[in-house]
């Protein structure tokens, strides 16, 4: 049991980096031929960077779009950031008093995750225009989430499972055989539902989190007539100014 | 098509509420397919190649390792559905294939289909689709209801842009022979005889003549029209339009008498007599390329010191943000100026030191209200500081009339609505489709001529006053609203 849920957490962690990593190669290697900010952009690649932060952190074009669902975003984004500093703890030999101080926020930041999530499938549900875009794999990847949500919340609050126990086995699935699970059915669901996620990210819309950094439009500084960027595979075109 | 009429604009405005769906509402809604002749000029097959579901897909290939921009917009969206509402096309129709996620996944659907894991096995669960009749049919009707105005990027959480993805579709559609009659045929124009309208160089010289003559009678003063005079400091570039349309025209008296009293030497070109670059709305880099190798050539050929280009929107995009690229180094050129600059930066300069005067009175009884061009506001700038291209159009128009006002601040500045007639779809075959597109706009213009008493509506685009010139009277305005800004400076400078 914990040696087959070892190896299908080493195996999903190695999905998530090779298929990031082959994702990101592919982004790479393509050029930006032409400069395609969305202006006002910043003059300088420090703003554009800062940008691309505020992009990040605040969401702010999706501010400008839409309150509500920029709420319900940022409540389950900012939750599950916070679900998984406070995860740490359990990877961690010996937490950090900063750690164990925000246990009780990253509890708290469980239910908006949840709250936020929520709202996401509703609105998909029920807003005829995001219903017409959606396909199964939309309202799959929000169950999963709601899923792995809800069982950890479970876990925390009605049917404790032994975190010591899930400690030992975080920290030792490097061995040839790592120390037991607790064989609670929650949280095993917890495990594998989180364990399916990691697996899924480079295949699927999660990839929307890297794509925001590699956004021409978003992270070019307005600087064209100051440099040129021709594209090595546009340089072959006749004609002067090559 | 033509005998279309919108529904009356709301007495209310109403910018926030997406409309109701209306599936299918513009399924009929094609531009006229380019015939052989039309796409072979470019080099495009003339018709459908035999194995066109192959070539496209290989043509997608293709397209994903020119540009990082289309595999990263392909890969990011999450269909939230922020941009939906932003589209004046789904505004205008409730047609959900307008909403600019659903454009998207027009060229996702085949995208997932041949070049993604999930796509191959989930198929349409993930929404990927096989190239099929259908799928392309799709294609035709709905990436031509996209003017490529970038309000989409604005909101969208991760600056995924529309116009990318329906340039990239447009270019494989040419590469399969289904071309689109009105942009090709243009183009063919521009390689052939330097301006979209085909006009030849004894025509544009005898045009211009004919304005020398009537802006002598109107305002005596000898306002020269140069054309083709070597060694003068500035070459004006301008959309072709100005030297016959109306509005247009009025502009491009406007800039002439600008050069005059400023004491600028300043030509036009018959070799690059266009300023326009439409090779940007069907994505060919290659078609931009060669037709911005003209101005290049001019610049050289006239041995000028400058180039400013005149009131035009995608062209000044070209200009501004892939000139430079495309037929750059300007190293021959004056580095006291950035290259190129807008005619509404040398005015806008002129006007702040002096070099001109205007007289806001010569514009009495004007309340003039300023149209952001989509591609000025969204995919280029002027002047030094980023959103100069909202300041100094307004401070030259505030600097020439007596009144001014803005519409909502959601349809000004990068939140500007498209005239609805951008991207190349300027085109009698989709007049329907640009009154629908125009309504946003037209809503806006409605609260402030009935609030705060607007007469005029400025605009510093040739596709916009030409869209404008047409779409006013589907609702109720006179088409005079519509001026060019520098129609407005024309009329203001002191002359002598």
């Amino acid at each position: 049991m914990s040696a087959i849920a070892a190896i299908l957490l080493v195996l999903a962690t190695a999905m998530l980096a090779a298929g990031l990593a082959y994702r990101l190669a592919l982004w790479l290697a393509a050029p930006v031929p032409l400069s395609i900010p969305t202006m006002p952009a910043p003059l300088t690649r420090g703003g554009a960077a800062m940008r691309v932060g505020r992009e990040m952190l605040l969401f702010h074009s999706l501010f400008r779009a839409d309150k509500p669902l920029w709420a319900a975003s940022m409540a389950f984004h900012l939750g599950l950031a916070l679900v998984l500093l406070r995860h740490l703890r359990y990877v961690v030999a010996v937490p950090p008093a900063w750690l164990v101080a925000i246990q009780p926020v990253g509890r708290l930041a469980g239910w908006m995750m949840m709250a936020g999530l929520l709202f996401l499938l509703a609105r998909r549900l029920l807003v005829p225009r995001v219903r017409m875009v959606t396909r199964t794999g939309d309202v799959a990847v929000l169950v999963l989430l709601l899923a792995i949500g809800t069982s950890g919340l479970v876990t925390t609050y009605l049917l404790h499972t032994d975190i010591l126990a899930v400690k030992a086995f975080l920290t030792s699935i490097w061995r040839a055989a790592p120390e037991g699970l607790p064989p609670d059915p929650t949280f095993l669901l917890h495990l594998l539902l989180a364990i399916l996620l990691l697996a899924i990210v480079p295949f699927s819309k999660l990839l929307h989190a890297p794509g925001l950094v590699f956004s021409p439009t978003r992270n070019q500084p307005d600087g064209s007539r100051r440099y040129r960027r021709p594209a090595r595979w546009a340089r072959t075109l006749a004609g002067g100014g090559q | 098509m033509s005998a279309f009429e919108p529904p009356p604009l709301a007495d209310e405005v109403e910018l926030a509420a997406p409309p109701a769906l209306v599936p299918g509402a513009m399924a009929h809604s094609r531009p006229y397919v380019a015939a052989p002749a039309h796409n072979q000029a470019l080099g495009f097959p003339g018709e459908r190649v035999p194995d066109w579901e192959r070539r496209a897909v290989e043509k997608l290939g293709e397209l994903l390792e020119r540009s990082r921009a289309l595999r990263v917009f392909l890969d990011s969206c999450v269909k939230c559905g922020a941009c939906a509402d932003k589209c004046h096309f789904f505004i205008g129709t409730g047609d959900p294939n307008n909403m600019p996620v659903a454009r998207q996944d027009l060229l996702r659907a085949l995208y997932r289909r041949h070049f993604t894991v999930a796509g191959r096995m989930l198929g349409r669960h993930v929404g990927a689709r096989d190239m099929d009749e259908a799928l392309l049919q799709e294609w035709y009707t709905y990436f031509h209801q996209c003017t490529q105005c970038r309000r989409c990027s604005v909101f969208c959480p991760f600056g995924i842009d529309t116009a990318e993805i329906s340039m990239a579709a447009r270019e494989i559609m040419d590469a399969i022979g289904l071309g689109q009659k009105y942009s090709n045929e243009i183009i063919g124009k521009v390689h052939k005889i330097g301006n979209n309208l085909g006009l030849p160089e004894p025509a544009l010289a005898n045009t211009l003549e004919g304005l020398e003559e009537d802006v002598l009678e109107q305002s005596g003063a000898a306002v020269k029209f140069p054309l083709d005079v070597h060694g003068a400091d500035v070459l004006l570039v301008t959309p072709s339009a100005d030297f016959f349309a109306e509005p247009h025209v009025d502009g491009l008296i406007g800039y002439a008498k600008v050069f005059h009293q400023a004491g600028i030497s300043w030509t036009l070109s018959s070799h690059a007599s266009e300023a326009a670059n439409f090779a940007l709305f069907i994505g060919s880099y290659e078609q931009m390329h060669k037709i911005a190798q003209r101005i290049r050539q001019a610049a050289i050929d006239l041995g000028v010191k400058r180039i400013v280009f005149g009131e035009c929107g995608h062209a000044w995009r070209v200009a501004y943000a892939f000139l430079n690229t495309l037929a750059g180094p300007w190293d021959f050129l004056d580095p006291a100026y950035p290259v190129p600059q807008h005619i509404v930066e040398v005015t806008h300069e002129l006007i702040r030191r002096g070099g001109i005067v205007l007289d806001r009175d010569t514009n009495a009884g004007k309340t003039v209200t300023f149209h952001d061009s989509c591609n000025v506001a969204r995919a280029s700038r002027m002047g030094d500081a980023p959103g100069g291209q909202f300041v100094l159009p307004r401070e030259v128009i505030k600097a020439a009339v007596p009144s001014f006002v803005d519409m909502h601040p959601d349809t000004t500045h990068d939140r500007t609505f498209c005239c609805g007639g951008g991207g190349g779809l300027l085109t009698d075959d989709l007049l329907e489709l640009r009154i629908k597109g125009a309504r946003p706009r037209m809503q806006a213009l409605k609260e402030v001529v009935e609030q705060q008493g607007v007469t005029h509506m400025a605009a510093i685009c040739a596709i916009c006053k030409t869209q404008f010139a047409k779409v006013l009277p589907a609702y109720g305005f006179p088409m005079e609203m519509v001026v060019s800004l520098h129609q407005l400076v024309g009329q203001a400078i002191r002359l002598g």
